[in-house]
């Protein structure tokens, strides 16, 4: 058998780790052997009655712990098993710890969140920005806390003339999770147009009414924007994620909701300011270009543009009046020698030679006795007058 | 633009059209009737925006039934 040397060995213990069932896990057991080293890790053994592992969590990890874990203390351990090559033990990379009795909370905490964050409910683009300003603040928390006096008094120092209307609720213990989704649901149907969740400080398990998958749900379908205000800085709960938007403390909501009431006067003020002088400048520029205008030839000497108009207005008339009468004469001798032709072409003449016309009824010449037949009426004009005749009989040639 | 009713108007959206007025007329662009027009306007959402912001006292009430509103009373700390 071909020996092997001590690092390959651990190398192949190690790999032999990197599987799913030791890279994410859940121990439970006793704190013993706890070191905070100076580098900031913490050292420590989990054991229970039969056996003992060796555990750490580094620093980057047990900063974000609420709670210092003492020796003695059950606590549940989330993280992965790995060999420490220098000395060939193998020990739990601490991830999480909870201690036991709120482990389980934790756990669900972090299954609901994982859960809610797939389903999209934290996305950014689903936040609704809050109103500038506010025309009724809803307030839904515990009505005899000190979170709702600390609202109370930040919204109304900051804006004299806020609008609050408070929705009591329960915001711990059994029932509270539905307490507080009746309230926002009331809310729904009030004219207020931003919305204040929250509570003060506690531990997690008095924070957990707004850890609730059906409040999370009734918070992303609020119609008005919902601002979570649960705790301290520290403590984030589901209706922290979902919510519009996160204030860290009651008092921070408070700020994030209204704006300075002065703040806002100085703006209006500032606009109206630049409206009035903006109109100011452009009536004098206005002003200035009359002035020149008034300034120029045309309008210096008024009776200018009319003469020159008057000139033209006589060029126009003699014009016209000249066209006009070449125009006549042309038309006179035009007529005469109409009325010459017209002479040559006249049956009068003929007529008053002693020539008659004979037409039928119907006014045609007739040239031919057959045109007729006796009994029908002819007419006879004369040079002098109209003869009615009716045919006796005729002679056709 | 068709302009919205005053009375429907938010408070946000009158900021916003009155910082527009005030930016068009200074940009001087506009003739004389038409600068008249938007002053005009400018003025209204002015004092609408005043207004607003000069309305009435604080109000403190609590919902303290379904559908049942009253007054707040807060203790000073």
């Amino acid at each position: 058998m071909q020996p092997i040397t001590v690092s390959e060995l651990t190398k192949r213990i190690s790999s032999a780790l990197s599987v799913p069932a030791f890279q994410s896990l859940a121990v439970e057991g006793e704190i013993s052997n706890f070191v905070h080293h100076a580098s900031g890790h913490m050292y420590f053994s989990l054991k229970d009655a039969h056996s003992r592992v060796k555990a750490v969590m580094f620093r980057s990890r047990n900063r974000l712990l609420n709670f210092l874990p003492k020796n003695g203390e059950t606590v549940i351990a989330v993280g992965s098993v790995g060999v420490y090559e220098p000395s060939g033990e193998y020990q739990l990379y601490v991830e999480m710890l909870f201690p036991k009795g709120t482990g389980d909370l934790h756990l669900a905490f972090e299954k609901l969140k994982a859960k809610l964050e797939a389903e999209g409910l934290f996305d950014a683009a689903r936040k609704r920005p809050l109103p500038l300003l506010p025309r009724k603040v809803g307030v839904i928390t515990s009505p005899s806390g000190a979170a709702l006096r600390d609202i109370i008094r930040v919204l109304t120092r900051r804006f004299p003339a806020v609008q609050i209307l408070v929705f009591p609720a329960l915001v711990q213990g059994e029932g509270a999770p539905e307490s507080l989704i009746k309230a926002l649901q009331l809310a729904q149907d009030t004219d207020c147009d931003v919305l204040i969740m929250g509570r003060g400080g506690g531990s997690f398990e008095e924070l957990n009414a707004f850890n609730d998958e059906q409040l999370a749900r009734a918070i992303a379908n609020s119609a008005i924007p919902v601002v979570s205000a649960v705790g301290h800085e520290t403590d984030f709960t589901i209706a922290d994620f979902v919510a519009d938007l996160r204030a860290p403390t009651p008092s921070a909501a408070a700020e994030l909701v209204v704006p300075l009431q002065e703040e806002l006067q100085r703006a209006v003020t500032s606009a109206a300011k630049r409206l009035v002088g903006a109109l100011r400048r452009q009536i004098s520029a206005e002003r200035r270009f009359l002035t020149q205008l008034a300034s120029s030839a045309a309008l210096q000497r008024p009776d200018y543009r009319v003469n020159q108009l008057r000139q033209r207005l006589d060029d126009l008339f003699t014009n016209l009046t000249l066209h006009n009468t070449h125009k006549l004469a042309l038309r006179r001798s035009q007529l005469g020698n109409l009325a010459g032709r017209l002479e040559t072409l006249s049956p009068l003449q003929t007529l008053a030679r002693g020539y008659a016309i004979c037409s039928d009824a119907e006014g045609h010449v007739l040239r031919s006795a057959d045109q007729v037949q006796p009994g029908d009426a002819v007419n006879v004009t004369l040079y002098a007058g109209l003869l009615l005749c009716r045919v006796e009989g005729r002679k056709c040639p | 633009m068709s302009e919205p009713k005053m009375e429907e108007l938010k408070f946000e959206q009158a900021l916003a059209r009155l910082e527009e007025i005030v930016r068009l007329l200074e940009q001087g662009e506009s003739t004389l009737d038409e600068s008249l027009a938007l002053f005009e306007e400018g003025v209204r959402l002015a004092r609408f925006c005043n207004d607003k912001l000069d309305e009435a006292e604080a109000k403190i009430e609590i919902m303290v039934k379904e559908g049942r509103i009253e007054p707040l009373e807060v203790e000073e700390a």
